[in-house]
């Protein structure tokens, strides 16, 4: 059988981000994905000799355009444990409510997108619509959609009234009965399910072995989640991994529909433990020398902050490995012996966001 | 199939989206739009520009300008936040689009305490005794009221900024002015 090659991306109608996948295919089906990445490279890191370890937050923020808060979070966690700054428990509960935020929206935009790949232009727009409350309440609350901008080094430099309290839990309360509309059509519908059950399937073995992340490792049974290590105050929330074992698009995104839920959930116990108190500490003088390594846990899975310091105000070193990052050996792993048609959807079902991995 | 009572349900609401130029959504009231700053109010520190983390802010005390590139700004606060009198500020809704680039200037009239004191001075020294502000440092004190006296030509505005000034910051105002009377001497 002659083997055709079939270039995917770095353009392609399904996925915004530009990810090119050189498809080896062999009668429609695909025997082998060579990735080519590096069409949107903005070279961030480079940033930490120019800009001082306050203003790296904004620019680390800018690493992805949907979770903009966790990324703030892992970088000012980074520095506080390096400077050794006591964080207010106010500011980390105020730092968990947006974290989950952004995390729900951007599990509701990946939904839509998802629908989308397979066609079911109704329901993405069902998803995007739903989404679009949990960006008001950001604007409202922050003063922007996405990127935040309310992390500083030593807390945060907003916070919540009792009435934007009360509007939150009422906004979240419509959010979590809308979505639970459609939890049937994603999980049971039946043409749904003929795109996504069984196909690219990961064993646990398998996303162990690629070093999956996120989702797509808790898509094929491995209970691993940053949020279990309790970092900020996650520790005095009750939480529990979502965790699926089929291993195939329909986990994946299974998971990710739970994890809207539990989401809405974390923020309701973070606003019922909110404490009262600071909103910052006061941060002196520059990081000191030393390194750290932080890991959070991001809607697309772990990220992991890697910063050494040297005493000035700019930092040494600044690596940031993203989620997506990890998870492209696993989808190399998934695609050989898929069909062609199916290749947009396995691709989505990584959540694959390009702009972050390459930083 | 399941998406069925879905459906229906959005056939009999009515639609979600809004005619947007024709309906506009009420602005929320801390939304970060458009920088403004009240130039008068501005005392050319330039922490602004120090703490903007696009670094698009350029403040040059000696001219008086303060100076933005509104196509850089990400729009994060930051400076506003930051600035000691207050007169940033940002409104509720996002600049408007425009074909050109443009760099936004604005001119004020930074306060000068060491300038002034330093014109103050020449001034009694024309008029009665030049001897008084090269000696004594303490009569430094009285010396902003006789330089309010004697400069008829500046702005009455400025005036009372300048001496307020010199009231609030007492200590290196005494300073200052020992320096400029060596100066005066010299
Ligand atoms: S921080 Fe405020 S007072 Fe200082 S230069 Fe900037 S705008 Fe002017
Ligand atoms: S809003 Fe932010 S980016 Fe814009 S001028 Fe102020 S500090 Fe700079």
């Amino acid at each position: 059988m002659a083997t055709t090659v079939i270039p995917f991306g770095p353009q392609h109608p399904v996925l915004p981000e530009p990810v090119h996948l050189t498809l080896k295919v062999e009668d429609e089906i695909v025997k082998e994905a060579i990735p080519a990445l590096g069409y949107v490279h903005r070279g961030l890191e480079k940033l930490a000799d120019i800009r001082d370890y306050h203003q790296m937050i904004n620019v680390c923020e800018r690493v992805c355009g949907i979770c903009s808060m966790i990324h703030a979070v892992c970088y000012s966690q980074s520095i506080e444990e390096l400077m050794g700054v006591e964080v207010p428990d106010r500011a980390k509960m105020l730092r968990i409510i947006w974290s989950e935020l952004h995390r729900c929206h951007s599990h509701l935009l990946w939904l839509g997108l998802f629908a989308d790949a397979f066609g079911f232009e109704a329901l993405f727009m069902q998803f995007w619509r739903v989404r679009e409350r949990i960006m008001d309440i950001n604007e409202a609350t922050t003063g922007s959609r996405v990127i935040v901008s309310v992390n500083v080094i030593g807390g945060v430099r907003a916070d919540l009234s009792p009435e934007q309290i009360r509007w939150i839990l009422s906004e979240i309360e419509i959010v979590e009965k809308e979505v639970r509309a459609m939890q049937d059509t994603i999980m049971n519908d039946y043409t749904v399910k003929s795109r996504t059950v069984g196909i690219g399937v990961m064993t646990k073995e398998q996303a162990w072995e690629l070093g999956a992340a996120g989702p797509t490792l808790r898509g094929s049974g491995v209970a691993q989640d940053m949020r279990m290590t309790g970092y900020g105050a996650y520790g005095e929330l009750d939480f529990e991994p979502v965790v699926e074992t089929a291993g195939d698009c329909w986990a994946r995104s299974t998971v990710r529909f739970r994890e809207v839920l539990q989401s809405i959930d974390l923020v309701r116990q973070a606003i019922a433990k909110l404490p009262e108190g600071e909103l910052a500490t006061k941060v002196k003088g520059n990081p000191p020398e030393g390194e750290i390594f932080t890991r959070v846990e991001q809607p697309r899975g772990e990220c992991v902050y890697y910063i050494r310091g040297n005493g000035t105000k700019h930092l040494d070193r600044l690596r940031i490995r993203t989620p997506t990052f990890a998870n492209i050996p696993p989808l190399l792993g998934m695609l050989p012996g898929c069909e062609l048609a199916d290749v947009p959807v396995i691709v989505l079902s990584i959540d694959p966001c390009i702009s972050c991995t390459e930083r | 199939m399941l998406f069925t009572p879905n459906v229906i349900k959005n056939l009999l609401k009515k639609p979600v989206t809004r005619k947007y130029p024709f309906e506009v959504r009420a602005p929320f009231s801390n939304y970060r739009g458009e920088l403004v700053i009240d130039i008068n109010k501005c005392i050319f520190c330039g922490l602004c520009s120090r703490k903007c983390p696009s670094q698009c802010i350029t403040v040059d005390k000696s001219s008086g300008t303060w100076q933005c590139d509104p196509h850089a700004c990400v729009y994060c606060g930051l400076c506003r936040d930051n600035c000691p009198t207050k007169c940033l500020s940002m409104k509720d809704t996002h600049r408007k689009p425009v074909a050109e680039k443009v760099t936004w200037i604005e001119h004020g009239n930074p306060p000068k305490p060491k300038k002034r004191t330093v014109e103050a001075k020449p001034e009694p020294e024309v008029k009665p005794e030049p001897a008084p502000e090269a000696k004594p440092e303490a009569e430094v004190e009285a010396k902003p009221e006789v330089k309010v006296e004697a400069k008829t030509e500046a702005p009455v505005e400025t005036k009372v900024e300048v001496k307020s000034e010199v009231e609030a910051k007492a200590k290196p105002k005494t300073k200052k002015s020992g320096k400029k009377g060596k100066k005066g001497g010299k």
